[in-house]
């Protein structure tokens, strides 16, 4: 890749971090915290994207990027203070620069008009027009003079005649005459003549004073912005005149050299700047080794302005410089990056290892090996260390779900404007880490939940009033880690799942029984049915035909399970359990015919020991069984893969009680159920080819590959029986 | 032996420009990332020219700058200032804590290369 675009993306994930920590900052100050290193994150947040931005000539995100850090830059003065009426206008102020962050990578639509607007009201708060300073930043000032000098100097300039006097503190900053000659002498011919008269004698002499005052009379064609532009760094600490020379004054150099000469016998500048002056002629293109390559020549030159000179000699090269500077600068930073196909390779590696182990431990059993002879004992001790090793590379993978968490506070602002409710957002646990394909896939469904927290659970700050409630809501989102899996919990202080009005629905809806008998819990299971829509009138927020039953199926997709708990007046509670891990997977290992193939353990809910009688053909050749009087229907798995060409007798099988999308349920039956294990998830899609009914693959102990059932797939494609009994009974 | 510059900025991305620019222009890079990782890094190397942010967290610029002149092995070496401001205060209280020039952000790799010829002795 190209370095200049590689950058760009590294400058692109800053941003996301930036913006990440500039919301985090105003958060905080929004709660009341004024504390100044709250205040600089979020200058430098702004700061630094803008920095960036300019780099990458990103015009708009500069603009705006400015404005925004006018403002800032005013609190953080202590000009302004962060009262509410100012840190609201920044937060939008920030979503508006996260969206142009968004445009200037992606590309696509920036309103224009509400940029406009936030940007107008950050500039009402520090009273300041916009465009007053916008410009400094380009201002070299080198390109306000250009004008000047053409008109100035119509023929060719003598050159220019320069007295220059340094002051302390110009060498106290690191400064060198030698280095201000040498730049002079690149412009031009120059002729150097010190006046040393100032030095005083040996006991009267400061170390770090200044006394030397130096002449340079330069030729050629250059301005007078060129010859300042070498003064730039140090015109505040050195006396410096610059005067056209008189054309009569140019030609005697040898008169200046002798002078020179006189005053300070031992050192002939003009001779060393003439040396100098020929190494930066000859090798002007490779600037850093001329730089190198003059220091020798220069070094004495050093000792006329500072004689006894304790900071040059520290600058001269030591023999423990070398060494040190080859220490390569990553050694003490703290993190790494590293491409994610590689993280990726090393887990399958580790996943083959784990396998390989479980494949080399019943070969020894089978090799019959006592349990407890050396053999044995030394692979329990493998065993363990490829689960340690195991756990520490998918730690690898493992992020905080901050980078998810974060983004929901803006969500939150702008459901609850859309909707005209007051919201505030709590995030819990945002450290708790989990798989980067989990925290990526978690977006969407906790958008979802976000939004229908605020939009369907907060009631309007009135009702709220009237309740007896803070008008402002509380959406709570938390993480935490239990028994192995992650947890994460939506919740809201709303009003809680009104039941009456879900169940009225599910029965128009025609996805319940007018008279059917439902507990509480069913009932708000209800609204996780497919079709299910509980907003009164389709609002802007939520209703876009996308309901919980899509969240359910995006948290089952990734092997998790989701709950609801509501109280009515009190507010409801999501709770989600997820894998930590896409990587592998809880299964119960299941005997088909003479396969052996694996049931998510999360998908399961119960097993059973079918009886005959239980069972009833429909037409069709499919077969339901009653389960507590419920008819569900039975997917004889062996036929449904195309394993065997007879039904099996329900009652030498084993029938496994599965829930897949939208909570419908089937029973699967199996010749037997061999036990639960841990398996290693090897796609089928990347080493086969896709095929319906099964997830993946992974391989077991004894070498067998296993196929991982697709619990949707099977569910749905039972769906038609189904359909058919609710229509017959 | 090519010259060490360190670049001391919080930006990811200011400190891949800032190490493109300067390892094709044939210097040897090393950085830091806020003003206390500078001084740290100074304790093992001496570099011939540091390149500096002035807004970073735990300490900035001014106070980074003041760290290595206040430490009689390093106060000697040039400070250049990397700086989206050019306004003149700006470049006052940077030079007043002891920097020896500045390059104004957005910089070119011309500009900054130059910058540090023109300090590096």
């Amino acid at each position: 890749m190209d370095p200049m675009a590689e950058i760009k993306t590294t400058f692109f994930q800053e941003c996301e971090e930036q913006l990440a920590e500039l919301e985090i900052g105003l958060l905080a100050m929004e709660a009341g915290d004024h504390d100044s290193e709250t205040v600089n994150a979020v200058f430098r947040a702004v700061h630094s994207v803008k920095g960036g931005a300019g780099a990458f000539g990103l015009d708009d995100l500069v603009r705006f990027a400015h404005v925004f850090e006018t403002a800032m830059d005013e609190v953080r003065a202590g000009r302004m203070v962060a009262t509410q009426e100012v840190v609201k206008p920044m937060l939008r102020a920030a979503d508006v620069l996260a969206d142009l962050v968004r445009a200037a990578r992606d590309g696509g639509y920036v309103d224009h008009e509400r940029n406009a607007a936030v940007a107008a009201e950050l500039t009402a708060l520090t009273g300041q027009d916009p465009h007053a300073d916008a410009d400094d930043d380009d201002g070299m000032d080198e390109i306000a003079f250009q004008p000047v000098q053409i008109a100035q100097f119509e023929p060719e300039p003598a050159g220019w005649t320069l007295r220059f006097k340094p002051r302390s503190e110009l060498y106290r900053k690191a400064n060198e005459t030698v280095l201000l000659l040498r730049e002079l002498a690149r412009l031009g011919e120059v002729e150097v003549e010190l006046d040393a008269s100032e030095l005083p004698l040996l006991p009267h002499l400061d170390p770090e004073g200044a006394y030397l005052t130096w002449t340079v009379r330069l030729r050629g064609a250059s301005s007078e912005s060129d010859v300042r532009e070498v003064f730039e760094f140090v015109d505040t600490d050195c006396e410096i005149d610059v005067q056209p020379t008189a054309s009569d004054a140019a030609p005697e150099p040898e008169a200046a050299a002798p002078q020179a000469e006189d005053a300070a016998p031992e050192f002939d500048v003009a001779a060393l700047i003439r040396n100098a002056q020929a190494q930066v002629a000859d090798a002007a293109a490779d600037a850093p080794s001329v730089a190198a390559s003059v220091t020798p020549t220069v070094a004495p030159l050093e000792a006329p302005h500072e004689a006894p000179d304790d900071h040059a000699a520290t600058a001269a090269p030591d023999p423990g410089r070398q060494d040190a500077g080859k220490v390569n600068a990553n050694v003490s930073a703290p993190t790494i990056r590293v491409d994610l196909e590689r993280v990726d390779r090393l887990i399958d590696l580790v996943g083959e290892l784990v396998i390989n182990q479980a494949m080399l431990a019943q070969r020894v059993i089978e090799a019959g090996m006592a349990r407890a002879s050396s053999v044995a004992v030394g692979l329990d001790e493998l065993e363990q260390l490829t689960r340690e090793l195991q756990d520490s590379v998918m730690a690898i993978r493992a992020q905080p779900v901050k980078s998810v968490f974060q983004r929901m506070p803006r969500l939150a602002r702008e459901v609850a404007s859309a909707t005209g409710k007051q919201v505030r957002v709590v995030t819990e646990g945002e450290g708790t880490e989990v798989d980067k394909t989990v925290i990526e896939r978690l977006a969407d469904p906790l958008t979802h939940m976000i939004r229908n927290a605020i939009d369907h659970g907060l009631e309007k700050p009135e009702r709220r009033r009237e309740a007896g409630k803070n008008p402002e809501g509380v959406v709570r989102l938390a993480a935490f880690h239990r028994s192995g899996r992650i947890v994460i919990e939506v919740s809201d202080d709303g009003g809680g799942i009104n039941r009456e009005r879900v169940r009225a629905i599910a029965a128009e809806k025609g996805l319940i029984a007018a008279d059917a008998m439902l507990s509480d819990e069913d009932t708000d299971n209800l609204i996780f049915m497919p079709g299910f829509s509980t907003a009164d009138a389709i609002s802007d927020i939520s209703g876009r035909g996308v309901g919980m039953d899509v969240v359910r199926r995006s948290i089952q997709e990734l092997g998790g399970r989701i709950s609801i708990a509501s109280r009515p007046g009190l507010g409801s509670t999501f709770t989600m359990s997820l894998p930590l891990t896409l990587a592998v997977l809880d299964g119960m290992v299941l005997s088909v015919g003479d396969q052996t193939l694996v049931a998510p353990l999360t998908a399961i809910v119960e097993t059973l020991q079918p009886q005959r009688s239980d069972v009833h053909s429909i037409s069709g050749g499919s077969r339901v069984i009653t389960i507590r009087d419920k008819y569900v229907a039975l997917i004889d798995v062996g036929m449904a893969l195309g394993y065997r060409s007879e039904p099996l007798d329900p009652e030498e099988g084993v029938a496994l009680l599965i829930e897949g999308d939208g909570g419908s349920r089937a029973v699967l039956l199996v010749d037997a159920i061999q036990g639960q294990r841990q398996v290693v998830i090897k796609s089928l899609e990347a080493n086969y080819r896709r095929v319906d009914g099964i997830a993946a693959a992974t391989i077991l102990g004894d070498g067998r590959v296993a196929l991982i059932l697709d619990i949707d797939a099977l569910v749905s494609a039972s769906r038609g029986s189904e359909a058919r009994l609710l229509q017959t009974g | 032996m090519s010259k060490i510059i360190l670049t001391v900025d919080d930006s990811r991305t200011m400190r891949d420009m800032l190490r493109l620019a300067l390892v094709e222009a044939g210097f040897e890079v090393i950085q830091a990332e806020d003003g206390v990782h500078g001084l740290e890094m100074l304790e093992g190397q001496a570099p011939d020219v540091i390149v500096t942010d002035i807004n970073m967290p735990r300490m900035d610029g001014y106070g980074f700058i003041e760290g290595v002149r206040a430490d009689p092995r390093h106060r000697a070496i040039p400070i250049l200032v990397l700086s989206t401001e050019s306004s003149t205060e700006k470049k006052m209280r940077a030079r007043d804590a002891g920097a020896t020039g500045w390059i104004v952000k957005p910089f070119s790799p011309e500009k900054l290369v130059d910058a540090i010829r023109r300090v590096a002795a």
